[in-house]
């Protein structure tokens, strides 16, 4: 639809922009604020300049050792469980059923984990793997392995994978699942007269018309892993040690917990520029790949 | 039918197993006693007990939780619909100075990480006096909520073809009455699909939400993490009210559940 040049609609933008230009620009001054400054205590601060930024990004320093280390430990985390949840959603999504009592039942069991709180995922999880009171805990210490999520920070690890992947799977397919209802039966119908084989759909057409949902769904769970704070505090709390402290857990320890908050601020800086630079990438390549099918002549 | 998966059936089951194993595990937990949880391991309460339920309703620094939790989320909802419907509207009809920067820069909020946010919204919220209110929460909820509904409205906006203005407006209607007359209960579910994310999105953050309150506006997510941790392990109670709070998801995802998969691609289908 082509748009219209006006610049009223300003007026209808204008709410918008000021509620959200109070609860964003306003904290984000604040952080630039703090990022540039440094303090003896009782609210008294001057100027520092980019000493906090110098500081964070030399990984020999105390802070550039930490702000890396959990840095690198959550782009490990995103990739481990974007590369696990984006195919398990694709597969689920594809075994989904067409019609009957099955598919109301398989949708609200799959959104169910998306409206649990995430303290309470993380309880569910803290509880279902110890392994006193913990059905998996339990079983897997009488089969034999020694797991322990409190001392081995493997298990550690593959708890929370786990946990992120029982979390949020089920939003990557149920992206797919909307991304595959829109292909009409005729494709199906055409590709079985020409005997396509099963991957040959698969790649041909049902891949396809899920690129557009599988973008949207890599962003958002590149973001939201990017961001996870609360499930692993509540599982492991970062540990053992600092195993699986990633970047917020880190900031909110060095923001709240030692209120060191020139430090703090540089690295919600960083950290924040990091999220936005990767999501504007994808946002453009995506923006992109949808011109693209419209100038082909593709639906858009 | 054509093309299934091969042991599609085996597939979808283990997986819905899988999800469902963890929940099953905690409603189990919150119908049995403490000295059942600790010292036996049963697949199902021997004796049930609603005494952890009772617990809650009957002690109101749990139940309160609840209502604190509910009112900052129906605030927020609210809120972020009514400030994000003419927005949307605006974006997908018009085009103005700097559209499509606003448009980024309300997105970039939805990526802004809770974590960089909490210590300025408490300074925020402490000058203005809203600190422990639910006002506080829902305005800071609004942060990733408005653009998210902004941004899912204009997608069903965008399904609304133009020539619908047009004939309201030369059949006389106003701007406003337009708007909720005519546009409204065209784009019903596009609202209904927007308000269930914005639901979701509050209800289930709590880093901010704990943050932003100490005791009057207490969410129950953050009651749940205090109460257990200074009265020693009360395991029952805990897994009741970890019980409790999924049954509004539950609800809510029952009502949408034939718009769910529409929902999730956010009406870009």
């Amino acid at each position: 639809m082509e748009k219209i040049p006006n610049q009223k609609a300003w007026l209808l933008v204008l709410p918008v922009f000021a509620l959200v230009a109070f609860s964003a620009v306003i904290p984000l001054m604040t952080v630039v604020n703090y990022s540039v400054q440094d303090t003896f205590g009782n609210n008294k601060f001057f100027w520092n300049g980019v000493g906090w930024y110098q500081e964070l990004l030399d990984p020999t320093t105390e802070l550039g050792g930490r702000f890396f280390a959990s840095l690198w430990r959550n782009l490990a985390f995103s990739a481990i469980v974007l590369s696990i949840e984006i195919p398990l959603g694709i597969v689920v999504a594809l075994a989904m059923p067409r019609e009957g009592w099955g598919v109301a039942f398989s949708l609200v069991v799959l959104a169910l984990p998306l409206l649990i709180p995430w303290n309470v995922v993380g309880t569910i999880w803290q509880i279902f793997g110890r392994s006193d009171i913990g059905l998996l805990g339990w079983t897997l210490n009488r089969v034999g392995f020694d797991y322990n999520y409190v001392a081995n920070p493997l298990d550690a690890w593959l708890t929370i994978i786990v946990m992120d992947v029982w979390h949020w799977s089920s939003l990557v397919a149920l992206l797919c699942y909307a991304g595959l209802k829109s292909i009409p039966e005729a494709y199906y119908q055409a590709a079985s007269i020409d005997g396509a084989s099963r991957w040959a759909v698969f790649k041909a057409i049902q891949l396809p018309k899920m690129r557009h949902v599988l973008v949207i769904a890599a962003l958002l769970r590149f973001m939201d892993s990017f961001m996870i704070y609360t499930e692993p505090f509540v599982v492991t709390g970062g540990g053992p040690g600092n195993s699986t402290t990633f970047i917020s857990i880190e900031l909110v320890k060095l923001a709240l917990g030692q209120f060191d908050l020139g430090k703090a601020a540089a690295m919600s800086m960083v950290y924040m520029l990091i999220i936005i630079i990767v999501c504007w990438v994808f946002f453009t390549v995506m923006t992109n790949a949808g011109q693209d099918r419209t100038a082909a002549g593709g639906e858009p | 039918m054509m093309y299934a998966l091969p042991g599609r059936r085996v597939i979808l089951a283990l997986f819905l197993v899988f999800l469902l194993l963890p929940i099953y595990w905690l409603v189990n937990m919150s119908f049995k006693t403490n000295v059942e949880i600790t010292s036996t391991m049963t697949l199902w309460p021997q004796q049930p007990t609603l005494a952890n339920y009772r617990v809650i309703f009957t002690d109101p620094s749990w139940y309160s939780g609840y209502i604190n939790s509910l009112s900052y989320v129906l605030i927020n909802t609210l809120l972020s619909i009514t400030f994000a419907l003419p927005a949307a509207y605006a974006f997908s009809r018009y085009r103005f100075l700097g559209d499509k920067h606003l448009f980024f820069w309300l997105l970039s909020n939805r990526m802004a990480p809770a974590a960089v946010f909490a210590l300025p919204f408490f300074n925020l919220y402490s000058a203005i006096g809203l600190f422990d209110t639910p006002w506080a929460v829902a305005l800071a909820h609004c942060l990733f909520n408005i653009p998210l509904a902004v941004w899912i409205l204009e997608g069903f906006i965008s399904g609304v073809p133009r020539e619908i203005d047009e004939t309201a407006f030369l059949d006389g209607y106003s701007f406003p009455r337009f708007f909720v007359k005519i546009l409204m209960p065209l784009v019903a579910s596009g609202i209904g699909v927007a308000a269930f994310f914005c639901f979701m999105f509050s209800w289930v953050e709590l880093l901010l939400a704990r943050t932003l309150t100490s005791v009057n506006a207490k969410p129950i997510a953050a009651t749940m993490t205090r109460t257990v941790s200074a009265a020693g392990m009360d395991w029952g109670v805990l897994a009741a009210a970890g019980v409790l709070t999924i049954v509004p998801g539950a609800i809510v995802i029952w009502y949408v559940r034939n718009y769910i998969a529409r929902g999730f691609a956010l009406g870009r289908v």
